[in-house]
């Protein structure tokens, strides 16, 4: 009943704004979607509290059929489990807090009940997307995500560079689904169902089961794994499909938070995590996706060093915390996973919409070359990023300590290289990311100013309906952390998931952190505190060692500010090549080959016919002639061969 | 008879044909006859197509046989009937047929160039259309599958575009080819069972050795028609020069016709055959669908690039088709359907940027989403349609062909997949360069948003690629019996005539 509340009332939101804009005043267009989001925020919360206190899951509530053609069947359903409730309950409520914030910050837009409609029908289909029983109604919410995340990334459809990357981050996502469609299909094949309770019922006896490729046996689980985790891969924006994520920054700030932070690019770690009764009987597609996870932390955390424009760091610490996530879920540990997820979502949504109270006082700045000294302007603004940031660093109290610890800690037990290799570029991004992190904090808050003046003279504070969401949050990056480490990944774990997430055949890998050597839990902590004091020494007390260390490393330098080149080589590689083609095929292959002969014959029969009009009134003569022959020939030749 | 006591399909058939009498003999001013044209077609088709709801409303799903079938004697001693019924297959285009003829007599609705003989011949395509697919005889069938070119060849002649002459030949040319080699087939099969019912067809068995000759010639009839690669040339040519309305029936309704003759024909007389050439037809739909795809990502006129990705779902259904199994063959007549409506709604919006006077070279459009709003939120659901968004009719169609084609060979699917890929790439390319970007003050000074008879045209194509969407059951439930007696026949006749053909070209492995 309340999930259903939950999950639906953004979908009436999103079409009361629409049907009612032309006769209310914008801002109560607006305020009817802000109304139905905070309804649904409330309706998401109530399950996920009484299942955290009672710990009973709900029924799943089946809304009717989807499609029914041969086995491959599926409903309109809204799951009830652990993982699901707890998915609903952030999503919504993140949502609502930015659609609250968004009221403020963009409040000058021209057709801001257009924003609202989208953000609206974005929280419906990821709604959707957490709460299916069945793969189908996934792919559904996770389509709908990207589209609307398309639109939005597109909100602003004058600027080219927007609709550039929103065609980007669309037709990069569908790489990623192609190989997740192609899961679902092979999935189908093996199973011969979608349900999500049939497929991991039958995962067990299927551990031998073969599938050909390439001329080679592979375990047909390890194929299917790989194929769902390369659709994570797309909208997780992990490595070789990441390049999307940065460009989305075009998009307004508060959608940046909501789908490219909090909750859509979550979307792949779910799906991994929803997934894991039957990945969990995959080890090398395990592997793999520790693997990807680890480089993605890593790679994304080098980028987000060297970048200056506010949003696309932010962009880039998202893939590596990401990337984090997916170690936990390679490495058997995927409550942990989810414990990041949610920590994740709350300190990441909080850091953009406090960059995005920053762009807004400096008048749509976003280079941090350009920002300094903003501290005493924005007051809350300051103490609300510092949260943030204090959690994505994983500073104790703060909620990203509990989740990264966590992680980091089951990547060292799991005790195999995958593992190992994510244990290591775990911590060497962890001492990054609190170096880029502080990096961002003493650029923007803190030195001389660096911002015209008069852009200075204007900075101020953001109106409460945009602080109001900031506090919120920081109260979540504050306290998410210890209040949901017990049932997460701590003593009540067991009976907090239930069956929605599978243990892995050997049990629970969090079971053998307690083991661990004392350096080894200690470790992630002393990194992001070396890369804190790094931050300092770098850009307070001696800040002319960066501009140093860029002149003199200026190939590393420039590797690191093009992003590894990937989109350059890939620029090259696809996309140029596939204009060329796409050219050639049209005017080589259609007008000279394949119509080469039969235009040669058009000619031929053409002249023939220009007379033939000449003869007659019309070319409808010719044609009934013809088929007066047809009819002729045909009648003869039977009467012939009977 | 039928339970109905009075024969629809009849009535649907040749009640279009009334009305194109009447409109012929209009006499009077040329605004006048345009007038009384426009409105007596319009209320002929709107008829046909309330009585085609009224055969959905009766048709009983799960009867797996014809229904509503009527049979009068034409030439007996030569065992040819008028013979008429429809199953599940046939009922949708029937249906579709009749719910697009309105939607293009709206289209032409400025018609004032000998607008006579323009509705006429646009009702004479519904009866041909029609008859088509109710024909449960095959010289009835062949007449009206042929008859279909008449007036659609008089539609690109005289109403299309500069090189309308050039167009009309070629489509004539390809199509009359093709058609040539479907009569040798028909003499043969007509010899061998000794009639020309469709349904005693469909229950005796053709040689296995005379198979794969009748196999190639149905496939240049239909493959023509269905614009299969490589005889697919002649649909960019025809789409951009014939008259708008012209091109939604091309793309809606005609390009079904060699798709239902694959269905019709070709995979239950000819199972043996249908199995050896599988391979071939995989490679022929999969090539279609990415070279085409490549093709329309090169298209600088959006009408062209419609007809390319019109082509490119082609293959998807010949994929289906051939996958041989429940899910593919309803995933490819779901497609049809729903290839049918996005298609026509599609060439619908350019007929709105026409009628504006608006050119379609791809550079020169732009920004047009802030000046026709509801346009903008048209023209991106269905082109969102067109690249199988979920939540669309177009997806439902992707999936199961998918699905049905994994069952069959993995590469197969994935390749058919890519096709998901690329039409995200161009049709988003056509959705900025028409709604967003730079925006020429010519189109700023455009009139304003769809009138009332332009929402009537896409208020039908809207809802039913929504619904479809969210729940495809509509039509799949229609389907089911049809198509599993099908799959189950075709099965049978293999186990029953074994050959060593099927594993002959051996792309296909499990």
């Amino acid at each position: 009943m309340f999930t259903t509340l939950a999950v639906f009332a953004p979908l009436a939101g999103a079409f009361l704004t629409l049907l009612l804009r032309p006769f209310l005043s914008r801002n109560l267009a607006v305020g009817v979607s802000i109304i139905f989001i905070i309804i649904s925020a409330f309706c998401g919360v109530v399950p996920a509290v009484r299942h955290l206190i009672i710990g009973a899951p709900d029924q799943t509530i089946t809304l009717g059929s989807f499609i029914s053609v041969g086995h491959f069947a599926a409903n309109w359903a809204l799951q009830q489990d652990a993982l699901s409730l707890v998915m609903v309950a952030m999503v919504s409520v993140v949502s609502a807090l930015i659609h609250i914030y968004s009221f403020g910050y963009m409040s000058h837009d021209r057709t801001m009940p257009r924003f609202f409609v989208y953000m609206s029908l974005f929280t419906f289909a990821m709604l959707m997307l957490v709460t299916a029983d069945n793969l189908l109604q996934l792919f559904f919410g996770w389509e709908g995500v990207g589209l609307v995340s398309y639109l939005l990334i597109g909100y602003w459809y004058d600027k080219p560079a927007a609709n550039a990357a929103a065609i980007k981050a669309f037709v990069v996502n569908r790489v990623g689904d192609l190989g997740f469609a192609i899961g679902i299909a092979l999935i189908y094949l093996q199973f011969h169902s979608i349900q999500f309770d049939h497929i991991f019922a039958a995962s067990g006896a299927m551990v031998d089961a073969k599938y050909t490729l390439f001329g080679t046996q592979f375990p047909v689980l390890e194929v299917i794994a790989v194929l769902l985790f390369i659709g994570a891969m797309g909208k997780s924006a992990q490595i070789f499909l990441h390049t999307w994520l940065a460009d989305a920054m075009e998009g307004p700030t508060p959608i940046s938070a909501l789908i490219h932070a909090a909750t859509m690019v979550a979307a792949g770690v779910f799906l991994v995590v929803r997934m894991s009764p039957l990945i969990s009987l995959a080890p090398g597609a395990e592997d793999f996706i520790t693997i990807i996870g680890s480089a993605t932390a890593l790679f994304a955390a080098t980028v987000a060093c060297v970048q200056t424009d506010i949003k696309r760091i932010i962009a880039y610490s998202t893939c590596s915390q990401l990337g984090y996530m997916f170690i936990a879920a390679g490495v058997g540990a995927d409550p942990a996973a989810m414990f990041h997820l949610i920590n994740h979502a709350f300190f990441k949504a909080l850091l953009f919409l406090a960059a995005g109270s920053v762009i807004h006082a400096l008048s749509e700045e976003q280079d941090i070359r350009k920002m300094g000294g903003l501290w005493r302007k924005l007051p809350v603004t300051y103490v609300v990023m510092w949260v943030g940031a204090l959690a994505l660093a994983a500073i104790p109290p703060f909620s990203g300590y509990y989740s990264k610890d966590v992680i980091l800690e089951a990547a060292y037990a799991a005790n195999s290289q995958a593992g190992m290799f994510g244990w290591a570029c775990g911590n060497i991004a962890a001492l990054l990311t609190a170096f880029y992190v502080s990096r961002l904090i003493l650029m923007v808050f803190h030195g001389a100013p660096r911002a015209a003046p008069e852009i200075m003279e204007h900075a101020h504070e953001s109106p409460a309906v945009m602080t109001g969401p900031l506090v919120v949050l920081a109260l979540g990056a504050l306290s998410s952390g210890f209040l949901l480490d017990r049932p997460f990944v701590g003593a009540d774990m067991a009976n907090f998931w239930g069956s929605a997430i599978a243990a892995g055949p050997h049990g629970s890998i969090l079971l053998a952190i307690e083991q661990l050597p004392e350096w080894v839990a200690k470790l992630p902590l002393l990194m992001s505190l070396a890369g804190l004091g790094l931050g300092f020494l770098f850009y307070v007390t001696l800040p002319a060692i960066p501009v140093a260390l860029a002149a003199r490393f200026q190939s590393i330098y420039q590797f690191l500010l093009h992003k590894w080149y990937f989109d350059e080589v890939y620029d090259a590689l696809l996309v140029r090549p596939s204009w060329r083609l796409a050219k050639f095929l049209w005017h080589v292959g259609d007008d000279q080959m394949i119509d080469g002969i039969p235009n040669g014959v058009a000619h031929l029969t053409s002249d023939a016919s220009t007379q033939a009009i000449k003869m007659q009134t019309g070319s409808i003569a010719i044609y009934a002639f013809v088929m007066l022959i047809g009819l002729l020939a045909l009648v003869s030749i039977f009467l012939l061969v009977r | 008879m039928n339970d109905l006591g009075f024969p629809i399909l009849s009535l649907l058939i040749w009640l279009p044909l009334v009305g194109a009498v009447a409109v012929f003999t209009l006499r009077g001013t040329e605004a006048n006859v345009a007038r009384n044209a426009s409105w007596i077609a319009l209320w002929t088709s709107l008829i046909v197509l309330a009585l085609s709801v009224v055969l959905l409303a009766k048709f009983s799903p799960s009867v797996p046989g014809f229904q509503f079938t009527e049979a009068l004697p034409w030439l007996p001693q030569l065992h040819v009937s008028y013979r008429l019924g429809v199953d599940g297959i046939s009922v949708f285009f029937i249906i579709l047929t009749a719910l697009m003829t309105p939607i293009v007599v709206l289209a032409s609705w400025r018609q004032t160039k000998r607008a006579r003989e323009y509705m006429a011949a646009f009702l004479l395509l519904e009866t041909m259309m029609i008859g088509m697919f109710a024909a449960l005889d095959f010289l009835l069938f062949y007449i009206f599958f042929e008859a279909v070119l008449i007036p659609m060849f008089l539609i690109i002649g005289i109403w299309g575009g500069e090189r309308r002459v050039f167009a009309a030949l070629k489509f004539f040319l390809y199509t009359l080819v093709g058609s040539l080699l479907m009569l040798l087939a028909l003499v043969y099969m007509w010899h061998n069972a000794g009639t020309t019912n469709i349904v005693t067809l469909l229950h005796t068995p053709i040689p296995v050795a005379a198979q794969p000759y009748l196999f190639l010639a149905f496939l240049a009839a239909f493959g023509v028609k269905a614009a299969l690669w490589p005889l697919h040339t002649w649909l960019p040519d025809a789409y951009a020069q014939a008259p708008l309305p012209g091109t939604i029936m091309l793309a809606a309704i005609l390009s079904k016709m060699g798709a239902y003759g694959f269905l019709r024909f070709v995979v239950p007389m000819l199972p043996q055959a249908a199995t050896y050439f599988e391979p071939l037809m995989f490679t022929l739909g999969v090539v279609a669908m990415i070279y085409a795809s490549y093709a329309a990502l090169a298209q600088t006129d959006m009408k062209r690039m419609i007809a390319y990705s019109s082509i490119a779902h082609m293959g998807l259904i010949i994929v289906g088709i051939f996958a041989f199994n429940i899910e593919g063959i309803e995933g490819a007549l779901f497609q049809m359907v729903s290839h049918s409506l996005v298609t026509a709604a599609l060439f619908v919006c350019v007929g709105v940027l026409l009628g504006r006077g608006v050119s379609l070279d791809l550079s020169k459009l732009g920004g047009l989403a802030q000046r026709m709003p509801v346009f903008a939120v048209l023209l991106v659901i269905f082109a969102l349609a067109n690249m199988g968004m979920p939540g669309t009719s177009g997806f439902i169609g992707e999936i199961l062909v998918m699905v049905g084609a994994i069952k069959v060979n993995f590469w197969v699917a994935l390749l058919s997949a890519s096709g998901m890929v690329l039409a995200a790439a161009y049709m988003l390319v056509m959705v900025r360069r028409v709604l967003y970007d730079n925006r020429s003050q010519a189109i700023m000074a455009l009139p304003g948003d769809i009138n009332l008879r332009e929402a009537a045209m896409f208020a039908p194509l809207v809802l039913l690629v929504l619904l479809l969407g969210v729940y495809p059951g509509l039509v799949t439930h229609l389907l089911d019996s049809s198509v599993q007696s099908m799959v189950q026949l075709h099965l049978a006749a293999l186990q029953a005539a074994p050959n060593h053909a099927s594993t002959h070209l051996a792309m296909v492995t499990k």
